[in-house]
């Protein structure tokens, strides 16, 4: 039914977005990579002379770089699974009748208004301290010895940190589609004898496919650039136990102010996260169609 | 938000509109209770400068530290006067960022100035390029009451050795208390400011003359093999990821026997407002080895004018008045002695009020006499600065090698695994940036 | 009997669904609670009862200016909300009603201009807003805001319009309708439910951004962000304090939300369309 006037109108409805994007993304990838061939450190402004692929090579050989791709990827990981079963499980139960809803519902979304430096600091201080946390005071009145989160586990803790800010909006998108089930649909499965976990597999999963999708590649996308919560946590410690690629990159750019080192890393980031994106698109991305 | 402040909000910006001729100047701070201060009490500065007005950027030391520096070095120009560390200062002096006190006043006393925190702030043209506005250095506070417990009496100048037995003494975990609590949160500022302070006192040294890392001696290791022993005798839970603040917290509530850390400590855990300890706390110098250094560090919060700077001349009245003796006067007059900033100036030492206000005093003054940021170590060293290194690249150095150390302490790696990584990251970095040939 | 059954359901999951929020909220409440304790009461453990100490409200409110945070933080996250919606509603509707073989590959591509961490680029953006003059102002963080935005509020807005049968479009076009009918009559009442969340969730998002609009800013165009950042930790106590900045920070989002949510989640329900 398009014609070609509506073709039209379509691609100039889209031009200011791609323009202004193209723009975006052209102009700061341009000065990294150019940034990226330079000796430049900004506490030594003096001394910019070109180093060729030095750069690349001096941050793809710190000794934390291995380490750091494979915590990214676990942080990404690890935050998607817990934030996309967990927002299904939160969004099934509240789209159930029940009391308070309306308190309920915000009360699940508000941790999407904190700032995530304070997110982290409020679980690093009042929640997870051995000293004097909740997590501590709980155990110990159980008589249990605390857990040291920080040290024992602080990249698990950095996850469930990250999860606990990422649910809300995983929730958020998720119960809308939801809600959007048809609920004729849902009756008649439900007058056929489907039972709960049928029901859930044959209508509710395929129906929530594309928001899953939506959840999946947006969060990632934020996911991949986590670096302050872990800042306020342990930077990057104990050993490089937390240390991810952009704290690595933070680490080059705000500590060391090696211009050229962190613009080497942005461009490595970038092209692990293609990376990650192409195989994220090959594994959900054509529930993108439906 | 109430009416009154709507009501600031919109006179303040009426206030601005009339006095369109005045000069702002934009000041960047640290958001340190001793700063917080002043900015509660510059109306005495602007009434007696009407035609100043003064702007203030609060922010944590972190966030403060990237964005001066990052404007500074771009020459951002969003800044008149900036509150930059001892590390800061030799470096940007170097550069040509800043711009030379000469026109302090007379009054101004610049001999006052405690020699060692001047010494840290004069560049090798012997200018001063920042006035000092707080400054500290770091010592033992203990628990009088629970030090007596153990049968031991604190010296005022404590060995190392003492130190872990006294620790090991006054451990009694059942009841929550343990012997010491240190730093162990990786970080240049965090535990690697105390690590290196503490590594001086064993002799140990980050580079020998000719850069070349020391982690391969073993200074270092007796160093790290000490503390991370101690920490796990006697030291809390979850240490590897305490700083300042959470130590702070761990002591004020009575669960740490010792702590070593910046003598501004010492007007908070003697406050009894906020401390449950207030008055069961002694004072003792850093700990030492008998090797003629001590493990206390130095350290001043500056106000300094960045180059290119438009208002000089009203940005040094205020830095002036900000470090004045004035100043330490009137916060005196206004929230009482124990507030003064300290640590610059010898006449508040020889004070008698303030003495009396502040039990700590004698002993911070020591502390901070005792800091030699030239000759900082026991072996010669080819950098400046007690508890860091004042070049460019110790940040981030300094932050890796804190992260080892921490792993070291949670127990992840052994102290000769984490001291090999840090020889090996040091040496790549040193050897980067040109510094070993 | 029915009846019977369906209300213990509803008693079973009220029970579920309120220990879940609370434990999710936990966090938020211990904050609120927090900023009416004391310094010394913050830190002396687990305490749900605090003694209604305002000091901590009186201590913020005395070293930094709420209110010019405040407004900043409002015109920077309706600013750039409103600007990156006005330039995506086109982008996701022609791309949600004419899709191409290329609209995936553009979606993909769109939320890939993301990918670069903002650490990496700090110095270059710095530059930039230098030499535009565009440092501590608001037009130049507002710009910054939307563009990093921008592939999220299109990304939201492209599903919620696909969530539109396209049967209503194909029915409108055989009554004749025009395009600018079709556009106005037909689809926006059904769109502007999708538009309202994609707006919520941005300004929240902008609202929160917390590197930029801290590394951007001096006074002048400094947010809530930067209010927040003021009170984190400085040496000696600050719980109570920082509590209490987070709570007067969180505070307009958090009634904005409980304002909004109930439009925001039963507007969605497109079932009702269908």
């Amino acid at each position: 039914m398009a014609t070609e006037n509506t073709r039209g109108l379509a691609r100039m409805m889209l031009a200011p977005s791609v323009g202004l994007l193209l723009i975006w993304m052209i102009v700061p990838l341009a000065m990294t990579l150019w940034f990226s061939f330079q000796n430049y450190n900004l506490l030594n402004p003096a001394n910019v002379s070109w180093a060729g692929l030095f750069n690349y090579q001096y941050f793809y050989t710190d000794p934390a770089f291995f380490q750091s791709i494979w915590n990214t990827l676990l942080i990404v990981g690890g935050v998607l699974l817990i934030t996309v079963i967990g927002g299904i499980g939160i969004a099934l139960l509240l789209d159930q009748p029940m009391w308070g809803q309306g308190i309920v519902r915000i009360m699940i979304i508000s941790p999407f208004f904190v700032m995530p430096p304070v997110a982290a600091l409020v679980w690093k201080n009042m929640i997870m301290h051995p000293g004097y946390g909740v997590l501590a005071d709980i155990n110990r009145s159980l008589g249990l010895q605390p857990v040291d989160w920080f040290a024992q586990y602080p990249l698990f803790s950095i996850i469930i940190i990250v999860a606990w800010q990422w649910l809300p909006f995983a929730t958020l998108i998720l119960l809308t589609a939801l809600q959007s089930l048809d609920g004729e649909q849902k009756e008649a499965a439900e007058m056929d004898g489907a039972g709960f976990v049928s029901r859930f597999i044959y209508l509710t999963v395929p129906h929530l496919s594309r928001s899953i999708t939506v959840v999946i590649l947006i969060q990632t996308i934020f996911l991949l650039g986590v670096y302050a919560e872990i800042l306020v946590t342990t930077n990057g410690g104990p050993g490089y136990a937390s240390t991810n690629l952009p704290f690595l990159i933070y680490r080059t750019a705000l500590l060391g102010y090696d211009v050229g080192g962190a613009s080497a890393g942005g461009i490595i980031a970038v092209i692990l996260a293609n990376i990650v994106a192409f195989f994220l698109m090959r594994a959900v991305g054509k529930n993108l169609d439906k | 938000m109430n009416l009154r402040t709507l009501l600031l909000g919109v006179s303040s910006a009426a206030l601005l509109c009339g006095f369109a001729n005045a000069e702002t100047l934009t000041i960047a701070t640290v958001n340190n209770g001793d700063m917080v201060r002043m900015q509660g009490l510059t109306e005495a500065f602007t009434t007696k400068n009407p035609d100043i007005q003064l702007e203030w950027v609060t922010l944590e030391e972190n966030v403060l530290r990237e964005r001066v520096t990052t404007d500074v070095a771009t020459k951002g120009g969003q800044y008149d006067i900036m509150t930059i560390g001892t590390y800061e200062v030799p470096i940007w002096a170097k550069q040509g960022w800043l711009v030379p006190l000469d026109n302090l006043g007379a009054d101004y006393d610049v001999d006052d100035l405690l020699p060692a925190i001047r010494a840290g702030l004069t560049g090798d043209d012997g200018k001063l390029y920042a006035a000092p506005f707080y400054g500290e250095s770091s010592m033992v506070m203990y628990r009088k009451d629970l030090i007596e417990k153990a049968g031991l009496t604190m010296p005022d100048a404590p060995t190392w050795e003492f130190i872990g037995e006294a620790a090991r003494k006054m451990t009694d975990r059942a009841a929550g208390i343990n012997g010491i609590c240190l730093r162990g949160k990786a970080g240049w500022g965090e535990n690697m400011a105390f690590l290196t302070a503490t590594s001086n006192a064993f002799g140990a040294r980050w580079f020998d003359e000719k850069w070349v890392p020391q982690f391969d001696q073993p200074e270092w290791k007796n160093t790290l093999d000490m503390y991370v022993k101690l920490m796990t005798d006697a030291g809390p839970q979850g240490a590897s990821s305490n700083g300042f603040n959470e130590n702070l917290a761990l002591f004020q509530q009575g669960k740490c026997g010792m702590w070593i850390d910046a003598t501004v400590a010492a007007s908070f855990v003697t406050n009894p407002k906020e401390s449950t300890v207030a008055d069961k706390v002694g004072f003792a110098l850093a700990p030492d080895t008998g090797l003629g250094k001590r493990g206390n560090w130095l350290w001043a919060w500056n106000l300094a004018i960045p180059a290119g700077s438009q208002k000089t001349e009203a940005a040094e009245k205020f830095i002036a008045w900000a470090t004045s003796k004035e100043y330490a006067a009137l916060v005196a007059e206004k929230e009482g002695w124990a507030n003064v900033p300290p640590g610059t100036r010898k006449s508040l030492y020889e004070n008698a009020e303030y003495q009396k206000a502040a039990p700590f005093a004698k002993m911070t003054l020591d502390s901070i006499d005792a800091a030699d940021p030239k000759n900082p170590a026991v072996k010669p060293v080819p950098y400046v600065g007690v508890q860091f290194v004042a070049i460019p690249e110790f940040q981030g150095l300094g932050t890796t090698v804190g992260q080892l150390f921490s792993a070291a302490l949670a127990g992840q790696m052994t102290v000769d695994d984490a001291l090999a990584q840090a020889q090996q990251v040091t040496t790549r970095e040193m050897t980067r940036a040109g510094y070993i040939k | 009997m029915a009846r019977a059954v369906s209300t213990r359901r509803t008693v079973v999951f009220t029970i579920a669904a309120w220990i879940i929020a609370l434990i999710i909220f936990f966090p938020i409440l211990y904050t609120i609670i927090t900023s009416f304790k004391s310094e010394t009461e913050a830190i002396q453990g687990f305490n749900i009862v605090p003694s209604g100490t305002v000091e901590s409200y009186q201590a913020v409110q005395a070293q930094s200016n709420y209110f010019k945070f405040f407004l900043n933080s409002v015109i920077l996250s309706l600013g750039s909300t409103l600007l990156a919606l006005l330039i995506a509603v086109p982008a996701a509707w022609s791309m949600a009603f004419s899709p191409t073989a290329k609209t995936k590959d553009i979606l993909m591509w769109m939320l890939s201009t993301k990918m670069m961490p903002a650490v990496a680029v700090l110095v270059p953006i710095y530059l930039l807003f230098r030499d535009f003059g565009l440092l501590d102002s608001r037009i130049g963080l507002t710009v910054m805001l939307t563009m990093i935005n921008l592939p999220i509020v299109i990304w939201m807005l492209y599903t919620y319009f696909r969530e539109i049968p396209g049967e209503i479009l194909e029915a409108a076009r055989m009554d004749g309708a025009s395009l600018w009918g079709e556009i106005v009559y037909v689809l926006t009442p059904m769109a502007v439910p999708g538009i309202a969340s994609t707006m919520l969730l941005n300004i929240i998002l902008a609202w929160n951004e917390a590197f930029w609009t801290i590394r951007l800013t001096t006074t002048n165009a400094a947010p809530l962000t930067a209010f927040i950042a003021s009170f984190s930790s400085p040496q000696g106590l600050f719980w109570a304090k920082l509590s209490a900045a987070s709570t007067l920070a969180i505070a307009p989002i958090l009634i904005m939300g409980w304002f909004s949510q109930k439009q925001l989640v039963r507007g969605l329900t497109f079932g009702a369309v269908k």
